[in-house]
């Protein structure tokens, strides 16, 4: 029977609290930690969360009752106290999937993300964790290339990719910037890469650069026999310009390319790494930003979270944090992330941070990227931790070689190689790291100076952003 | 700066200066570890392939089969003396060993087995 308009307002729970509800494979799944204002419950925050996030605003209008409203709308289905913080607590929302454009990541975050985070009922808001139905997923264009088919490119199989950030950050002219390259290149590293902030200032304009950096991969392949590339960033200030880069950048023959998805955008990701796509370029990207979304255990956007966006918007390698270096990151938190990069399903793990299982049907995979204040001596827990499917990039532990690029590429090269020989033939590389590297610094002077040099830098401050885990 | 040491390396000492992907920054692997690496790719369930060239042309995608990839064969001792035969066939070429993995339709590793002699 058809409902009479009834204008005013009414408790949140009465429409959008639904704890009876079972969630559809093709209903977009999220988990929320919400932290109230004191005296609200629970199931009226969860529940104005799901109505602000989808189809509620504060009051009743009458064209509601031109629509069906409950089908439209996002319900939430369930409740659970945080392990360890009594000031929060999870709401599970599901979302159909026809609130949200097809292959359109924008859509999806500009509802999760929204209004609803500004919303007064709330203390603080952060979205955990979200299942995108299989459904879904196929209608995104995700990564241009993926793990295999960037392997089959660069030739490369059965080890990690070495890189390097090419610093200074700021202030090298396009001539001394393509020398600082290719040292690194000819010494045995993959990839050198664009520093995040190099885009196109005026000490270093982007066409100069493009230039420059070519010549020494060109170099530097015909040295040494193996395939090279640079990530040539072209995130810019318009999707307009940022395209002209990348088209430039094929017309001279780079592989990959390079943009930050966070500064730049999501929209203009999704154009970029469709356009990688079709034009057979590998996209290399970047997070700057995400720590400002990320990194508070009570608000923001999940890593993980922002991994499957960037996973859905499209990009073949993304940084990852490295667990043991300069920057944050707590080791299961990041295991469970990079398994969302890569893998096909992820099961739940709550261990690990992972609140849904995961089917990304055949979309291709991201390879992560570690960098971030590691050098030679983390190779051992690196290989172990990230696997062959991962770029390690060392930048101070590249460049910071007392003999300069080429030294200190060959050192990381040496000692990539050494603990996935080891790692092969059965060795517990993590324990036994020290005694590989020992070895392999032997016949690799390179390796042996650059293990004195950096001996004693180590970076062991607490995580700020921990898995939720019971304390008492 | 005396005991700085220069890198070695130019396009027109090929013997020293090319280099031909995973391992080849070690030494050459020794028999024992060429057996540790094979039982690697058998434990992973990958299927050997053994592939020569001449050095001259290693950067091609294809290398030259070493017959058809050793489908199924787990038993590395026939997986050795296969690659031995065909270093013994083509002394002066690089020899190396894939694994290739049908589930990512990839190689899951590659490496040289043997090194050719560079002109």
């Amino acid at each position: 029977m058809a409902k009479k308009y009834d204008a005013g307002v009414k408790e949140y729970r009465e429409t959008y609290w639904m704890p009876e509800y079972t969630p559809k494979d093709t209903d977009l799944l999220a988990c929320f930690k919400i932290t109230p204002q004191e005296g609200v419950p629970r199931e009226e925050v969860a529940a104005a969360v799901a109505a602000e996030s989808s189809t509620g605003t504060w009051t009743t209008v009458w064209t509601d009752l031109l629509t069906d409203l409950d089908y439209y709308k996002g319900r939430a289905y369930a409740i659970e106290d945080v392990p360890g913080d009594d000031t929060c607590f999870y709401a599970f929302v599901a979302y159909p999937i026809d609130l949200f454009e097809e292959g359109s990541v924008v859509n999806v975050l500009t509802s999760l993300v929204g209004n609803v985070f500004g919303f007064k009922a709330l203390r603080a808001l952060r979205l955990e964790d979200i299942r995108f139905p299989v459904a879904y997923v196929m209608t995104c264009n995700g990564p241009p290339q993926g793990i295999q088919v960037e392997r089959d490119i660069l030739n490369k199989y059965g080890r990690p990719l070495l890189g390097c950030t090419i610093k200074p950050k700021l202030g090298l002219s396009a001539k001394n910037y393509g020398r600082a390259c290719y040292e690194g290149l000819r010494g045995g590293l993959d990839f050198t890469k664009d520093d995040e902030n190099v885009n196109s200032q005026p000490f270093m304009r982007w066409r100069h650069r493009f230039d420059f950096v070519m010549e020494a991969i060109h170099k530097a392949e015909a040295e040494t026999g193996e395939r090279k590339g640079h990530y040539l960033n072209v995130t810019a200030p318009t999707a307009d310009e940022m395209m002209r880069r990348a088209e430039y950048a094929k017309e001279i023959g780079a592989p990959i390319i390079m943009h930050d998805y966070l500064t730049g955008g999501l929209s203009a990701n999704t154009q970029l790494a469709k356009w990688c796509q079709n034009n057979g370029m590998l996209l290399h990207i970047h997070r700057a930003m995400h720590a400002v979304l990320d990194r508070n255990p009570h608000h923001g956007i999940h890593f993980r979270v922002l991994t499957k966006v960037l996973r859905l918007s499209g990009g073949d390698h993304l940084h990852s944090g490295t667990v043991v270096g300069k920057l944050e990151g707590d080791r299961d938190a990041t295991l469970g992330w990079i398994d969302i990069m890569r893998d096909s399903f992820i099961k739940e793990d709550r261990s690990r941070g992972i609140f849904f299982d995961q089917d990304w049907g055949s979309m291709p995979g991201v390879i992560p990227v570690a960098s971030g204040g590691i050098h030679v001596w983390h190779m051992p827990a690196l290989v172990a931790i990230f696997g062959d499917d991962s770029c390690l990039q060392f930048g101070g532990g590249t460049l910071g070689h007392p003999w300069g690029n080429a030294a200190g590429a060959a050192a990381n090269r040496v000692a990539v190689e050494a603990c996935v020989e080891a790692r092969n033939s059965g060795v517990e590389i993590e324990k036994e790291g020290k005694d590989i590297l020992t070895k392999a610094a032997k016949h690799s002077p390179e390796l042996k100076i650059a293990m004195e040099t950096w001996k004693e830098i180590k970076f062991e401050f607490d995580t700020v952003d921990k898995i939720d885990v019971a304390h008492k | 700066m005396s005991d700085m040491q220069d890198y070695n390396s130019s396009l027109s000492d090929a013997a020293t200066s090319r280099k031909y992907e995973t391992f080849s920054y070690l030494p050459p692997l020794s028999k024992e570890s060429t057996r540790a690496q094979i039982q690697y790719i058998v434990d992973k369930g990958w299927n050997p392939g053994i592939e020569h060239t001449e050095p001259e042309n290693a950067r091609s995608n294809y290398w030259y089969m070493w017959k058809l990839p050793l489908f199924g064969e787990t038993d590395v001792d026939a997986i050795l003396a296969e690659i031995e035969a065909c270093h013994k066939a083509h002394p002066k070429n690089h020899v190396r060993l894939m694994g290739f993995d049908n589930y990512s339709q990839s190689a899951g590793t590659a490496m040289v087995v043997y090194r050719g002699v560079s002109v």
